[in-house]
């Protein structure tokens, strides 16, 4: 494996007497495409908020790569709703200390196909949209890892398969992906490595034809067979 | 510095793009500040009372000795505390305060001449409630305070009255009783004559040891006679009122309501707003985003408090300048109200958005600020006296861990030079600023 480009290092978090996640570690390498799969309550946003920076460890460490920035996509889109796109790209561009704000921003229109609805306020966009801007956001400093909260849930199939071409791209280019998602069939498609989350705890680390063989059937029934073996 | 210009600008368009929340900010507080302004400057409505007297025409005037009294005078007096409605008997006043066309009725008896003038017993008067107790509070809070009035004005008539028979009585003079007049020759003529008996008397005749102590009894008689004329007066008017302000000006309460007017805006606005403001950003899921080192929390926290403030004060002075059309305040202290105004929106400033790190969203940020609000700007407003000592005490620390006291406090002085001095008010906001910015950087780790 090459230079890691993220290190997670023993993360826990506690919220009060709950434990939210459990003495995580992993390597995170340039341009992989990294899913975090797991049931409702696993820790996967916990996971994503720890590596990002909104939230800080009870212990353990994130170690990133000095001065660079990490990108984040939180599962809510967290943008202006009386802001246009354009004005809450720019926003953010200025605030992510862009060098060349209004070229960013075209790049993100352009690629999010959102350039015909750059003068529409965020509130009167549907989710799909809403959450293209919400993406784009997070990519917006030319991130050097990108963490994507259920970035699909919200999308439409062409939407869809047009965030993965985005995604792949963002990859191939270098960019470290790491996302979650529910749907174990997407994880299985467009990530190198899953990660398996459950009560906090990390189960598996490998590629998806490792969990695979874990039932006789499709990816979704050796997921839950997996986490069954575990005692979940 | 560049993080909060941007945020800055935001936050404005956002507002510019709520016109229905802006004009509410604007218009709200300045409804309920002309409001208070308006209840602390006019005095209460007359309260009706069905009035019946008794009292025939004829005997409405009272002759004590030689003075007259009309009582037509008193009632008069009676009538500024009251909205009378005059009625023709006791059964038709009952009726009124029975079906609530008046909150009460007072009766003057017929026999208020005959035992006022008899003085041998408490002349009365009586009022009817209709067992409401607030309004029973209302009215009767009206009539004693005018019946202590008239109390007063009828004991200076007859001490008056008590003056003149023991100015008859120490001097003598012409008395009329009963239509017959008499000549009293006064007690100091009576012991001026005994004593020039005395002196023509032997030395040995039995006359004078009955006489000398009748001459002492008149001499002392005319000492303390002389003397009770002020006992009297100091009874009917036991303690008079000198006023004196100590404490720099005193403002009057037209002045002071501009200066609640003005404080209860600033307040609204800056709570308001940046608690507002403030709980957007969690409202919207962009405070996450921001706390990623996009801007430190004390940028975040000076960006929403500057934006309250800045609206603040203009909504403030906007406010006195309005005002100072009608009501002539000082022009040459207008440097004086911006930094009264500045000081007072800092500290609100700083409390809403220790209030607005506290909740997730803009309806319970208001909300609590609201309710945060309203018990200061009262409980500021209590007077010393009346309530509970223990309990003004209270009220008093409350009112200095909050802002409103001080900044209104700020806002008078600079307003109507009253007292404690604008520095000491804006050193109170300060700490009241540094305290409640811990407060709020603490509120937004949540």
């Amino acid at each position: 494996m090459t230079q890691p480009t993220l290190q997670a290092r023993s993360l826990s978090k506690r919220f009060g007497d709950r434990v939210a996640l459990r003495d995580v570690s992993f390597d995170l390498a340039a341009g992989e495409i990294l899913a975090v799969i797991g049931p409702n309550g696993a820790g996967k946003t916990t996971l994503l908020s720890l590596l990002a920076g909104a939230a800080t460890p009870t212990d353990g460490e994130v170690i990133a790569p000095p001065g660079e920035r990490i990108g984040w996509v939180p599962q809510q889109t967290a943008l202006y709703s009386k802001l246009s796109v354009l004005e809450n790209l720019r926003l953010f561009a200025r605030l992510e200390r862009v060098a060349d704000p209004e070229a960013s921003v075209a790049v993100m229109l352009e690629q999010t196909g959102l350039r015909e609805r750059a003068d529409d306020q965020l509130g009167r966009l549907s989710g799909g949209n809403r959450q293209r801007v919400n993406i784009a956001i997070g990519l917006l400093a030319q991130p050097v890892v990108a963490l994507l909260d259920e970035p699909s849930a919200s999308l439409d199939p062409r939407q869809r398969e047009r965030l993965w071409r985005f995604i792949a791209a963002r990859a191939q280019a270098g960019t470290s992906i790491v996302f979650t998602t529910h749907d174990i069939a997407e994880a299985e498609r467009y990530a190198a490595r899953l990660l398996v989350l459950a009560d906090g705890e990390l189960l598996f680390s490998g590629p998806p034809a490792d969990l695979r063989s874990h039932g006789s059937g499709d990816m979704e029934s050796a997921f839950v067979s997996f986490l069954r073996e575990c005692g979940h | 510095m560049a993080a909060v210009r941007w945020m800055l600008l935001k936050d404005l368009r956002i507002l510019r793009r709520s016109p229905a929340l802006t004009l509410l900010l604007i218009l709200y507080p300045a409804a309920v500040a002309v409001l208070i302004g308006l209840a602390l400057s006019r005095g209460p409505g007359l309260p009706r009372v069905a009035f019946l007297n008794e009292i025939p025409p004829s005997e409405s005037v009272i002759t004590l000795g030689t003075t007259r009294i009309d009582t037509t005078r008193y009632e008069r007096q009676l009538f500024q505390a009251i909205a009378p409605v005059r009625v023709s008997s006791r059964a038709q006043a009952l009726a009124d305060v029975r079906d609530g066309s008046t909150l009460a009725a007072l009766i003057i008896p017929p026999n208020l001449p005959h035992l006022l003038a008899s003085a041998a017993q408490s002349a009365y008067v009586q009022v009817i409630y209709n067992g409401d107790a607030v309004n029973q509070s209302l009215v009767e809070t009206a009539i004693e305070s005018k019946l202590a009035q008239a109390n007063a004005l009828l004991a200076v008539q007859l001490e008056k009255v008590a003056g003149s028979y023991i100015d008859l009585l120490l001097s003598g003079g012409r008395l009329n009783f009963l239509g017959i007049a008499f000549n009293v020759l006064g007690l100091r003529e009576s012991a001026r004559v005994l004593s020039a008996v005395l002196s023509t008397l032997p030395r040995g005749s039995p006359l004078r040891p009955r006489l000398a102590p009748v001459a002492a009894f008149a001499k002392i008689a005319v000492d303390n006679l002389a003397s009770s004329k002020a006992v009297i007066g100091a009874v009917g008017a036991p303690i008079v009122v000198h006023q004196k302000v100590i404490n720099g000006r005193r403002t009057p309460l037209d002045f002071y309501a501009v200066s609640i007017a003005v404080t209860v805006s600033l307040m609204f606005v800056c709570l308001l707003l940046a608690s507002g403001t403030l709980a957007m950003e969690r409202e919207e899921n962009t405070l996450e985003r921001l706390r990623r080192g996009l801007v430190s929390p004390t940028a975040l926290l000076g960006e929403k408090a500057l934006l309250a403030s800045v609206c603040a004060v203009f909504v403030g002075f906007a406010m006195l300048v309005g005002i100072g059309l009608f009501v002539p305040l000082q022009w040459g202290r207008v440097g004086l109200w911006v930094l009264a105004l500045v000081g007072g929106a800092l500290a609100f400033a700083t409390l809403g958005v220790a209030l607005g790190g506290l909740v997730r969203d803009v309806r319970a940020a208001s909300l609590l600020a609201l309710l945060v609000s309203f018990p200061l700007v009262f409980l500021a407003l209590v007077p010393p006296g009346a309530v509970a000592a223990g309990l003004y005490d209270a009220i008093r620390v409350l009112s200095a861990v909050f802002p409103f006291k001080a900044a209104l406090e700020a806002v008078d002085a600079a307003v109507n030079r009253s007292s404690p001095s604008l520095w000491t008010a804006l050193g109170h906001l300060a700490l009241l600023v540094a305290g409640f910015g811990v407060l709020a950087r603490v509120a937004l780790r949540r």
